[in-house]
């Protein structure tokens, strides 16, 4: 176990704890930047999806694990980020530049509209309220087809960064670096919002609205905020969705979308940064993984390439059952353990990181 | 269009909604939990019914494998509470969504490696047959939908206001660890709503095969449930059915109406407006917290 | 003027009355206790105070002014503190962060410079945890500073939740039971800490408890209810011989009976 000395209350307040955490997280970004050299570009594109879906989680981690406030429908703002930054290139000519953070500001203002009524809702109520505007989102962007394009849909024209045509496949590495950088950038935020006085105000309302109140925080204007902040993220993910994706419709962000980022995150580990990442790999890579194994089965027992339709989604489903009987805390907290045990080894004791039990009572009651 | 046929179409519709509805609010009654796999439940009842009943797999006469399919959904819930639930206890609420969020993605598999992805119909005596009430034409499987979904709705009232189990349920709610206390089993008195549910669910999903096929994604028709639930007061049992009503009711005459397109926006418009504005529905059961 | 005065106020929960025409005035500088069998109505009033509650009639004052025209979240900004009967701090954070939850007040950044957490959002941080390690200081809690609530014992809670309170740097400070659950010793020094916060702090402070022991030694004024009823108002000794309050705690007047409940 590191022991840190604190000689300023800096300590407690900066981005990292200590030296060598620094350390390994500056090497962790140098292997980031580096990667493009490393992998080949099939890998590149997947990692790409990664830090997209990383992106889209963050978002929801704002809102879920650190404002405790459960949505269902994300995919939602995803779709509005992503039709208001092609539409704001196409329609009005904008350069990404500009297009791409109006998109994240556009999907963060209609959140936060959105979020003011909402604000009474709690738990469960939340959830099927989000959920319905997801399915409204699904069903609005149909009926707006002379701007959408409706079922036909739409597709995104190549991003043009300071010159540079940036588009998936012909230049895998900027659009890469490009989709790194955003990640960082709103990283670097998340974590700023996080050591605040807003971030612990987020935090307040998630564990007791009542003291939260009693302590002065506006619990209206807090949540509304948080949604704000959660689906301009989510938006930002958005935009990007649609341009790794070149193409779009109703169907891209329907409502499976929306309870696949919900069930990532919670793989992941809920109420930390680092659950969006690890849920983020798992939901990207799942199904090339299964492609993957698939192809080593068919080939080692003989019987072909088989496809089983929904087989995806149903091997996710059983990790996340596995994950909230044995490990609510998600992968996150499961690296935790672990590390936890080799730092103390031999003095690990199993039951240092068991929670209080606690008897449900009815929520009814609020 | 007639408008009376409109009605009847939309209550039968709205009757299959009340049902998984009343799934729905049975489970949270009881344990406080929401089950989102409810229309995977649905799914998988008609499913298990065509297994039974269709030429093509079983060939059992209908009216026999429609309490078999009943019985098996019954046990089905019991042993997930008993198996998979149980382990939740204490959790929060989202975590146990969560959890049937990814049940019904597991259900739907399973149900597709089964009995394939493309639309089948049931062999249902029921479908496709008229009753003539007084020169008035209806589908017999309409009428028999809002038949027996009365009469499961009532037996539920009562059962829940009136019978000592019921009431130790309700209990078992509001309080789990008091109810243990007082001596109820609370754990036995969760897997048996869950059986329940699994059986309630078996009935709307023969059904709503009745009324035409099914295929797995057919679950998905539990979020609509799921929304029916919200209108009418979740915690509510005449709620949930009325919720159910309303949703099918405002399906085909919005369609009708307005345009085809906002059939599907309708019951959602609906259930976002009442939670802005009777966050707990019509019926509603909530109170404010106390400290 | 009194720092907050309490107008002839009902409330009711349906039919039940819950808190029935009660009025007191709570001077500036003062230790005021309310006391009372269960249902009283003592944490009711907390509530209405804290404006969860609408009362049916009657007016609340502080400094003279009414705040039945406040939100809940602003009676915090009108320099009022409250704990609450059974503990309501953030779980999943760690006891200084609760702490801090407690300076919400006295931020002053926004959403932008709280996002780029600028040089001056670090430099109100720091002002922040003086206040709050003063708090600490005084309280001995310097052991749990890093640990989750979660994990804490019910005494040292009750005592995180008081500091969460003081970190606001009340004018009025409302605790609900705050030797409930408690050893004597513990008890012990929730005394000397009112004591300190009433003349070291200056802080008016207004609490609700059973202990009498307690009540007697640190108060210097008492209201006993009893079913949303005002049975007396006076001194701890007034109070506790008074022949309302020994019927409402022994059911018969007896003569030099302690209502010791």
């Amino acid at each position: 176990m590191r022991i840190v000395f604190k000689t300023s209350y800096d300590r407690d307040i900066d981005l990292f704890k200590h030296g060598p955490q620094a350390f390994w997280y500056g090497l962790l970004v140098v292997i980031m930047v580096a990667l493009p050299w490393l992998l080949s570009e099939f890998f590149l594109g997947e990692i790409i999806n990664v830090l997209i879906w990383a992106l889209a989680g963050m978002g929801l981690m704002i809102l879920v694990g650190h404002t405790g406030q459960a949505s269902l429908g994300h995919a939602a703002f995803l779709a509005v980020g992503c039709y208001a930054n092609v539409l704001l290139q196409e329609r009005l000519g904008l350069p990404f530049i500009l297009s791409f953070p109006l998109a994240g500001l556009i999907s963060g203002v209609v959140g936060a509209l959105i979020a003011i009524p909402m604000t009474r809702l709690h738990g469960i109520y939340l959830a099927i309220g989000t959920l319905a505007i997801a399915i409204l989102t699904e069903d609005l962007i149909v009926i707006a087809e002379p701007l959408t394009g409706g079922i036909s849909g739409m597709f995104s024209p190549n991003i043009t960064l300071f010159g540079f045509e940036i588009e998936r496949y012909s230049t895998p590495e900027a659009f890469y670096w490009l989709t790194l950088a955003i990640v960082i950038g709103v990283l670097l935020l998340y974590r700023n919002l996080l050591r605040s006085p807003l971030g612990r105000a987020f935090a307040a309302v998630r564990d007791s609205e009542v003291s939260a109140q009693a302590m002065g925080i506006n619990i209206a204007l807090t949540k509304a905020t948080a949604f704000g902040m959660s689906t301009a993220v989510t938006g930002l993910a958005g935009a990007m969705m649609g341009h790794f994706a070149g193409f779009f419709n109703n169907e891209t962000f329907n409502i499976i979308i929306s309870i696949q980022l919900l069930l990532m995150i919670v793989v992941g580990g809920l109420g930390t940064i680092h659950g969006a990442f690890f849920g983020a790999i798992v939901v990207a890579l799942l199904p090339q993984a299964i492609a993957l194994s698939r192809d080593f089965l068919g080939s080692t027992l003989g019987l072909g390439s088989i496809a089983i339709p929904g087989l995806e989604s149903a091997l996710f489903g059983l990790i996340l059952i596995g994950f909230i009987l044995f490990e609510p805390m998600g992968i996150y907290g499961r690296w935790l353990k672990i590390r936890t045990y080799f730092e103390l080894f031999p003095f690990y004791r199993r039951d240092m990181f068991r929670r209080q039990k606690s008897y449900l009572k009815t929520e009814r009651m609020r | 269009m007639d408008v009376l046929q409109l009605i009847v179409s939309g209550l039968a519709n709205g009757c299959v909604y009340g049902l998984i509805a009343l799934g729905f609010v049975l489970i949270y009654k009881a344990t406080e939990a929401v089950n989102f796999a409810q229309g995977d439940f649905m799914m998988l009842g008609a499913f298990i019914t065509l297994g039974l009943t269709n030429a093509e797999y079983m060939g059992l006469p209908f009216w026999v494998s429609v309490p078999i399919a009943i019985l098996i959904m019954g046990v089905f819930g019991y042993l997930l509470d008993m198996l998979v639930l149980r382990r939740m206890f204490g959790q929060s609420q989202i975590a146990v969504v969560i959890l049937t969020i990814a049940l019904g993605f597991v259900l739907r598999f399973a149900a597709g490696a089964i009995w394939g992805h493309e639309p089948v119909s049931l062999q249902s005596p029921i479908a496709g047959k008229d009753v003539n009430l007084g020169g008035l034409v209806l589908g017999l499987d309409e009428v028999l939908v809002v038949i027996v979904t009365a009469v499961a709705t009532l037996l539920l009232y009562f059962y829940f206001n009136v019978t000592k189990l019921g009431v130790a349920m309700q209990a078992a709610s509001q309080n789990q660890l008091a109810a243990y206390y007082m001596g109820i089993p609370v754990k036995r008195v969760h897997s048996l709503i869950w059986a329940l549910a699994g059986a309630v669910a078996a009935i709307a999903g023969v059904l709503f095969a009745s009324k035409g096929s099914i295929d797995p994604s057919a679950g998905l028709l539990g979020i609509k449930a799921f929304a029916a639930a919200v209108i009418g007061g979740f915690g509510s049992l005449p709620g949930a059915l009325l919720g159910g009503l309303i949703v099918g009711l405002i399906e085909p005459f919005a369609s009708y109406y307005i345009a085809a397109g906002y059939s599907q926006i309708a019951p959602y418009l609906l259930l976002f407006l009442i939670l802005v504005f009777r966050p707990h529905g019509i019926l509603a059961q909530v109170h404010r917290k106390k400290v | 003027m009194s720092l907050l005065e309490i107008d002839n106020v009902t409330l009711r929960f349906g039919g039940v009355v819950a808190v029935d025409k009660v009025s007191f005035n709570v001077e500036e500088g003062e230790v005021f206790a309310l006391v009372g069998p269960n249902g009283a109505g003592k944490s009711t009033l907390f509530n209405l105070i804290s404006r969860f509650y609408d009362p049916a009639e009657g007016d609340i004052r502080i400094d003279g002014k009414s705040i039945l025209n406040r939100e809940p979240h602003d009676i915090a900004t009108l320099g009022i503190a409250r704990t609450f009967q059974n503990i309501e701090l953030f779980d999943q954070a760690t006891v200084l962060q609760n702490l801090l939850v407690g300076r919400h007040r006295h931020r002053s950044g926004n959403l932008i410079t709280n996002l780029l957490f600028t040089p001056f959002v670090r430099s109100e941080e720091h002002l922040h945890r003086e206040a709050v390690e003063k708090v600490i200081d005084f309280l001995d809690l310097q052991p749990y500073r890093e640990k989750y609530i979660a994990g804490l014992p019910y005494g040292v809670r009750k005592v995180v939740e008081m500091g969460r309170a003081l970190a606001l740097e009340p004018r009025l400070l409302l605790l609900d039971e705050p030797a409930s659950g408690l050893s004597v010793e513990e008890t012990q020094d929730v005394a000397f800490w009112i004591e300190d916060i009433k003349k070291q702090m200056g802080i008016t402070v207004l609490m609700v408890e059973h202990d009498m022991h307690l009540v007697s030694s640190v108060s210097d004024r008492v209201l006993a209810l009893a079913d949303g009823k005002t049975l007396a108002l006076g001194t701890p000794a007034e109070v506790q011989n008074h022949p309302a309050v020994v019927e409402a705690y022994i059911g018969a007047p007896l003569e030099n009976e302690k209502a010791d409940a």
